[in-house]
């Protein structure tokens, strides 16, 4: 099965390097990488993470992240929180 | 060389400051957080780390909150025009540097604002029932220098939190934060503003503010922010609706370099070495014969910061400075942009010299100081 991919939008780039800082303290594999341009025209920095969805959505407290994208290689597929539950 | 004008700008800087500052222009050099490459991504690093570091030096919380600026002035600039409306009245003190009363004196004649100074002793303490009686029911905020940069006086803002009440607390800290262990978030400031290049050891050229949460300010620049780039709308998020265009990275880098070394050295010790030096100092000048010394008399040590305005008696300030830099000793002459603070204590038009220490000032720097003085004062 292949793994996917979670891609993490944020408002600013104070809130990626927020996140950066706990994925890192929390030894979550990550990249940040640029936002891909077919999800936004932003030209900012988005959070791709590289591990299911369950390691990570815990740590987001007051961090508003925007959207979350599932990315299996090809495709961006919008995800909602809510699917968690 | 002896350097005695640290109220202005520190120097020297400590090793951090210059190796942070060194790296950033040799190795990183990029745009913070726009272009999507490594050093881009390696400067925004570098500023949330900064923004991290002094967030929590304020004893404050949400770090997005901590506006970067150019200087102390950029940063009473965007609180008092970000903040105040037509009609609004606002007490401040018989103390303030023109970073206040200028931007208020623009209000008054622009924006119909009123304001009443509350006079302060000649040491520059404010008179607290005088701020007590000021307060009206259209008071829409209080501006305190924190700590002064005539007189070297520190306001006791805890005091001042209570009597203010509710009324929003704009502290210009310039000249205390840095020096003093101050926590601001237990002091209930609700805007500080401040310089780094002062006791926070950055290069010159950045200062920021803390906007406590609840407080909106209408931004002074529209612009670039790396974010929302399809919009041509100002963000409504922080930090970037009160950040926008290329901010002075390299001066941000330093900043990180000079907190590093405050954390190291720790705040207390910092702060009792420059009393000591302070003390020392104004030991040293009373006993000069023809040195008047504008305020540290009264109160206890803590209330004062390490720097001491003086005058010698027949003399003018600027020809005692320029006795002093002869010698290569250097401080501040003048009105150090503080009419009203030179009113208060009795020294306006003529001014004043005003020597302050720093942390890398040494006793016998203060000894050969004291000596050049008495020789000057003696001729």
């Amino acid at each position: 099965m292949p793994e996917n991919k979670f891609v993490l939008l944020f408002n600013t780039i104070h809130d990626v390097l927020r996140m950066e800082k706990i994925l890192k303290q929390r030894g979550i594999s990550h990249e940040v990488i640029p936002v891909p341009r077919a999800l936004s025209s932003d030209c900012g920095m988005s959070i791709m993470l590289y591990t299911d969805v369950d390691s990570f959505i815990g740590y987001l407290g007051s961090i508003e992240v925007v959207a979350i994208y599932e990315f299996d290689g090809q495709e961006y597929v919008p995800f909602t929180i809510g699917k968690l539950n | 060389m002896i350097y005695l004008d640290n109220a202005a700008t520190s120097f020297p800087k400590p090793a951090e400051t210059i190796d942070r500052l060194n790296d950033f222009v040799k190795n990183v050099g990029g745009n913070p957080g726009r272009s999507g490459h490594t050093l881009s991504l390696e400067a925004a690093r570098i500023i949330f780390e900064a923004r991290e570091k002094l967030t929590s030096l304020l004893g404050m919380k949400h770090s997005e909150r901590l506006i970067f600026t150019q200087n102390g002035t950029e940063s009473l600039n965007m609180a008092l025009l970000g903040f105040l409306e037509a009609g609004n009245h606002v007490v401040t003190t018989s103390i303030e540097h023109n970073s206040v009363m200028r931007p208020l004196e623009f209000l008054r004649r622009s924006r119909g604002i009123t304001y009443t100074a509350v006079p302060c002793c000649s040491e520059g303490f404010v008179d607290l029932d005088g701020l007590k009686r000021a307060l009206t029911h259209n008071t829409k905020a209080v501006v305190i220098n924190h700590g002064s940069n005539v007189t070297g006086a520190v306001q006791p803002l805890a005091e001042i939190r209570n009597i203010v009440g509710r009324t929003c607390l704009i502290v210009d800290a310039c000249q205390t934060i840095g020096s003093t262990a101050i926590d601001l978030e237990a002091a209930g400031a609700d805007i500080v503003c401040f310089s780094c290049h002062k006791s926070l050891f950055a290069i010159q050229g950045v200062g920021a503010l803390y906007v406590r949460d609840g407080i909106e300010l209408t931004p002074l620049k529209f612009g670039g922010t790396g974010s929302r780039s399809e919009s041509i709308e100002q963000p409504v998020f922080l930090p970037d609706r009160y950040e926008c265009g290329t901010p002075n990275t390299p001066g941000i880098a330093s900043l990180l370099g000079g907190l590093s070394f405050i954390e190291k050295e720790g705040i207390a010790r910092i702060s009792r070495k420059k009393q000591a030096l302070r003390a020392r100092l104004v030991d040293g000048l009373r006993q000069t014969p023809g040195v008047r010394i504008y305020g540290h008399r009264s109160k206890s040590p803590e209330s004062y910061l390490a720097i001491v305005s003086f005058n010698i008696d027949g003399m003018l300030s600027s020809d005692v400075g320029y006795e002093l830099n002869r010698r290569s000793l250097f401080v501040r002459i003048g009105l150090h942009c503080s009419p009203v603070a030179h009113q208060t204590i009795g020294t306006l038009p003529a001014g004043a010299l005003r020597a302050s220490p720093g942390y890398f000032t040494r006793e016998a720097d203060i000894d050969t100081f004291v000596e050049a003085v008495r020789e000057i004062a003696g001729k």
